[in-house]
Order: C-alpha cells, then sequence, then structure tokens
C-alpha cells in the first residue's frame, strides 16, 4: 500500500464524516421551524388568552375585552357537520377500496382520493361556493362544513382502507362460514377490528379540517355575532386569525396569536392522540407475532 | 320458533322474501358502499364541471390571451389576463422546492440511515408534526417573526451583494415574493423528508451489504447506490412538495405583499394564483370578473391534477419496485 492511497483513503474518510454531519444539520434546520413556530405561538399567545377569550364575542376595536367564543361554535358547527357528511361516505368508500382493490371502480376511487387531498382548499372553496353559495345566493355554515367535508373524505377513505388491510383475512372467513352477511361480517367484525383506524383517520381528518381557512373565505364568510343557524354565516378560529392577523390593530394582533395558540393546541393534541393510538395498536400486533 | 310461527301465520312469498332480504341485506349494503365510492369519483368529476362551467364566460373573452397577457383590470377596462398570477406561484414555488430539495433530502438520509431509533423516532415525528400546523399559523408566524426576524435581513443582504441583477432588485419592503417561498420552503420540508425517508426504507438491505462489502464509505453508499435506486421515489417527494407549495392559499396571501408588481426582483411584494383569488373572490362585483377569477381555479385545478398524476405514477413506480407502503 503505498502513500497516495492512504491519503486517498484519509480524503474519503473526511468527505464521509464531513457529509453525514451535513444531514444531521439538515435534520436539525427541518426541525427548528416547528420549534420556533410553537415556541413564539405560546409566547404571544399566552398573555392574551384568558377565560373571557374562550367565552365572549369580539368587541368593536378599541373597546376592551372581547372574545373568540363566535369562531369556536362557527369552528364546532361546520367541522362537525363536515365529519357527520365526510364519515359514513369515507368509511363506506375505504371498506370498497380495501375489499374490492382491483376492480374498474376501486381503482379510480384511490386514484380519486389522491387527486382530492391534492386539490388546493382554495379551489375546493370555489367548487362550493358556485354549488351552494351561488344558488342560496348567501354564505352559510352549511356551505362550509359541506367544503370542509370534501377536504376529510381523502383522510378517512385511506385510513379506513389501510386498517382494514391489516385485519387478518381469517376473521373474515370466519363469519363468512358461521352463515354471516358480509355487511353483517364488516359491521360486527372488521370494522370492531379496525376501529382504533377509523377513530385516527377521523382525529386527523378534523385536526385538518380544524385549520383550513383558505375556503372559508367564501363558504362560512365570518360573523363578528354568535350564529347557531346553518343557514347563515359563521366565524370560524382559522378565519378569524387570518382577519386579525391583516388587520392594523395591536389590539388584534394579540387575540391572533391567542386564537392561533389555541387551535395549534387543539390540532397538534389530535395529531399526537392519533398517532399514540396507531402505535399501541402497533405494539399490540408485534406482541401478538 | 319466531321464525317458524311467521311461516305458519304468514306463508305469503313476500314475507318470506322480505324476511331473507333483512337477513342477508346484501344488496342494500352493497348499494350504499358502491354510491359512496362513486360520490367520491364523482366529486373529482364535479370540481371539474363546476370550474369549467362557471368560468365560461371569461373563457370565451379571452380565450388563450387569458394565460398570456398581464392587464389585470376589473376598474376600468375590464379585462383580465393571469400571467402575472401564474408567474408568481412558479417563482414562489420553485423557492420553496429548490430550497426544501437539499434540506429534506438530507433530513430524510439522517433519518433513515443513522439516526438510532432513540433519536430518529421523535424527530421524525416532530417533522410530521409540522405537516400539521394549520397554514394560518404559518402566515401568522411568516408575519411577524420570520419576515422580520430573518427574511428582511438575508433579502437586504442579497440586496447590498447581487443588488445589480434584476433578481435581487431593491428597495425591501418586508412582504415578498421571495419571503413567500421561503415560507412555503418550510411548509413542503415534511412532505418531502417523510416521503423521501419512507423511500429510502424500503430500499432492500441487499443494497447496503453489497456496497459496504465493496469497501464503500457510508455516504459513498449513500450517494451512489441508495440515491440512484430511488431516484423515481424522490422525485415523487418533491413532486408532491410542489403540488403543495402551488396550492397554498393563506399563508403565502399573509407574507406575498399582493401587488400587482410586474418586476422580475424576487425582493419585491407579489401575488400568486390562489392569493388573488383569496383577495378578490369575494369582491367581485360582476360576472366576467368572478368567471376570470374562477378560471384562475380551473388553471390551478387543472396544474395540480397534473402534478399529482405525475407524483404517483413515480411514486407507484418505485412501489412496485420494492413494495413501498404508499403514504402522504
Amino acid at each position: 500500500m503505498n502513500h497516495m492511497s492512504y491519503r486517498r483513503r484519509n480524503w474519503r474518510q473526511t468527505v464521509n464524516t464531513f457529509m453525514l454531519g451535513l444531514t444531521a444539520i439538515c435534520t436539525m434546520m427541518v426541525v427548528a421551524p416547528l420549534v420556533w413556530i410553537l415556541a413564539y405561538v405560546v409566547r404571544q399567545g399566552l398573555p392574551a388568552l384568558s377565560l373571557t377569550l374562550l367565552t365572549q364575542l369580539p368587541t368593536p376595536v378599541g373597546v376592551a375585552g372581547g372574545g373568540i367564543a363566535n369562531a369556536l361554535v362557527g369552528s364546532a358547527m361546520t367541522v362537525g357537520l363536515g365529519l357527520l357528511i365526510a364519515a359514513p361516505v369515507g368509511i363506506l368508500a375505504g371498506i370498497y377500496a380495501a375489499m374490492y382493490p382491483n376492480t374498474v371502480l376501486g381503482t379510480s376511487v384511490r386514484f380519486g382520493t389522491d387527486v382530492i387531498s391534492g386539490v388546493p382548499s382554495i379551489v375546493m372553496g370555489i367548487f362550493a361556493y358556485t354549488l351552494i353559495v351561488l344558488p342560496q345566493r348567501h354564505f352559510s355554515a352549511l356551505s362550509g362544513g359541506i367544503v370542509l367535508s370534501f377536504i376529510m373524505v381523502p383522510t378517512l377513505i385511506r385510513a379506513t382502507e389501510e386498517m382494514i388491510r391489516l385485519v387478518p383475512s381469517s376473521l373474515r372467513e370466519g363469519s363468512l362460514a358461521l352463515g354471516a352477511a358480509e355487511w353483517r361480517t364488516s359491521f360486527s367484525v372488521i370494522v370492531p377490528a379496525a376501529v382504533n383506524g377509523l377513530v385516527t383517520g377521523m382525529m386527523l381528518a378534523i385536526a385538518r379540517a380544524a385549520g383550513e381557512a383558505a375556503p372559508m373565505l367564501f363558504t362560512a364568510f365570518g360573523n363578528p355575532f354568535m350564529n347557531t343557524d346553518f343557514g347563515q354565516p359563521v366565524a370560524t378560529l382559522p378565519h378569524m386569525i387570518f382577519v386579525y392577523a391583516v388587520s392594523p390593530y395591536n389590539d388584534w394582533h394579540a387575540k391572533a396569536w391567542a386564537t392561533a395558540l389555541v387551535l395549534i393546541t387543539l390540532v397538534l393534541l389530535l395529531n399526537i392522540l392519533a398517532r399514540l393510538i396507531v402505535w399501541q395498536r402497533a405494539r399490540v400486533l408485534g406482541s401478538l407475532k | 320458533m319466531t321464525t317458524q310461527l311467521y311461516k305458519n301465520h304468514f306463508p305469503s312469498v313476500f314475507v318470506e322474501r322480505a324476511r331473507q332480504a333483512w337477513r342477508h341485506g346484501d344488496r342494500l349494503y352493497h348499494f350504499l358502499l358502491v354510491l359512496a365510492t362513486v360520490a367520491v369519483v364523482g366529486l373529482v368529476l364535479g370540481i371539474g364541471y363546476e370550474l369549467w362551467q362557471n368560468s365560461a364566460l371569461s373563457r370565451h373573452a379571452f380565450g388563450w390571451k387569458f394565460l398570456t397577457t398581464s392587464d389585470w383590470d376589473p376598474a376600468l377596462t375590464d379585462t383580465f389576463g393571469a400571467l402575472p398570477f401564474i408567474l408568481g406561484t412558479l417563482i414562489t414555488s420553485l423557492i420553496a422546492v429548490l430550497t426544501a430539495i437539499p434540506l429534506g433530502m438530507g433530513a430524510a438520509i439522517f433519518l433513515a440511515e443513522l439516526a438510532p431509533d432513540w433519536l430518529g423516532t421523535p424527530l421524525g415525528f416532530f417533522a410530521e408534526l409540522l405537516a400539521a400546523v394549520p397554514s394560518v399559523v404559518y402566515g401568522l408566524w411568516g408575519l411577524f417573526a420570520y419576515i422580520p426576524l430573518f427574511v428582511r435581513p438575508t433579502s437586504k443582504l442579497l440586496e447590498h451583494t447581487l443588488g445589480f441583477l434584476p433578481l435581487f432588485e431593491g428597495p425591501v419592503f418586508g412582504p415578498s415574493r421571495l419571503a413567500a417561498g421561503l415560507l412555503l420552503s418550510i411548509m413542503v420540508f415534511p412532505t418531502i423528508t417523510a416521503v423521501s425517508r419512507d423511500v429510502l426504507r424500503a430500499i432492500p438491505d441487499n443494497q447496503r451489504e453489497a456496497a459496504m462489502a465493496l469497501g464503500a464509505t457510508r455516504w459513498e453508499m449513500i450517494a451512489q447506490v441508495l440515491i440512484p435506486y430511488g431516484t423515481s421515489g424522490f422525485l415523487g417527494a418533491i413532486i408532491l412538495g410542489l403540488g403543495r407549495a402551488l396550492g397554498e392559499t393563506i399563508a403565502v396571501t399573509m407574507v406575498i405583499g399582493n401587488n400587482l408588481d410586474l418586476s422580475a426582483s424576487l425582493l419585491h411584494p407579489g401575488y400568486t394564483m390562489a392569493s388573488i383569488i383569496a383577495n378578490e373572490f369575494t369582491e367581485a362585483t360582476f360576472d366576467l370578473y368572478l368567471h376570470a377569477l374562477i378560471e384562475i381555479g380551473l388553471i390551478l385545478f387543472a396544474i395540480t391534477l397534473l402534478i399529482n398524476l405525475a407524483a404517483r405514477l413515480l411514486i407507484w413506480s418505485v412501489a412496485r419496485r420494492t413494495r413501498l407502503e404508499v403514504r402522504a
């Protein structure tokens, strides 16, 4: 072994260490924004967070106090309606996609799911606008709920499909062999075995829908008053953050931060919980092996 | 017993049929399954149809010139051209993807190949949470923290050093195309990282072992074996990230400045397709104006459709080879 090849090996080792170190730095740079965002939202939002914020209606600029109670109710209404529409459709379509993956309809629904999840939410908003708002001639919580159901459907289909695929086919065959009808097999055997996955899917869908501001601009529209009528416009949390953030008032900026803290807490808790459930299930399945 | 009773009392064929239909009920069940599935497929077609129908006025009035002209004048001449918005979307998305590729891929390599489980699992989890942060929160943070503390100083520096190029022409305001691009970059990190990590994990170990046995260092194994092996998967990850950047609305609207500025400078405020819709949709006072905005939505829909198609095809091509579970 001569001198040159030693030097070459040294060089290769150096490159190796350098590049691997670089990937570690990349990871830190990818994770750092999350830490920065969370820290910033907590720091800015916590001082403005109070019980009155959660229980009062917005006040005009310059009037002290005021809160986001109308947006909490509006978000609950639209997300709730969205889930009510999307859950049955998503779960049934997910069952279909898992049971008949290679039929024409099965392939198209899986492709359709991919397409829907890629459509920008603002385009979904336009669709709901032309479909519901334009014929009705006014903005409404109804249209907001429907647009959120479109946004939730792909998440629900994927979660259902994945979980149902994990259920051993012997369970299904056993049930069918005992003479149970197919729907009975689905709802008494397969869905209970996959229920964790369905709950996870719903939690992720709620988390995603609760954070959507763009389609709310011209469906739910926003409303400074308390409204529980699905035929009328409502305020929602993300839309309220947007309106407050782009306003010129410091008081509204503070409220935007506090609302963001409420929203991000809700969304991240749902996500963490959903992932814990999946993780737990993977451990249970692993211990069975 | 009860069934026997029923039979004796109502020996009608219809009752028997109804009873069987209830016991089985599979026809109804199948009907519901197919109905839900058709509804989902119909949703895609419905979006395309509605956008096409409701942009008719604008399509007829401007034709293809809509894509290549830059007059956007709802006040006086009623002419509409979408070029500035199309360019704005392309520029911001390109900045996002070009900055996110090295960082996202580097992080994916670290998480899949180097990090021990106790470190990789929580870091990967963190990166996935980043994807769950609502875009309005990104926008809020972008407006009040990211722009003043990072983007503005960076822009000033670019203006001082490269200001002679039209691309980095001053003056620096704050909200700008660069700000939108760099914020989008953070928003596409999780997509690129998570998909690339899955692609790397799906590559069979014998590829790694063979490279190591030939005397490659770890980095040589990654650069010369794993990356070529997973190329189409990585491309899929990048295109998926691009798709997310193209359609992002609220965060971009909050940091891009919303200005019909026709200069080439990245440091000037601009507009994207999504942000013009967000800003002007509820202000569209006459039908042609509304139809022009919906046509922009139609273009956005067509682009994201193509992009998602391409991404899925690429990822599927890897999936077929390596049995990768496709996600994201």
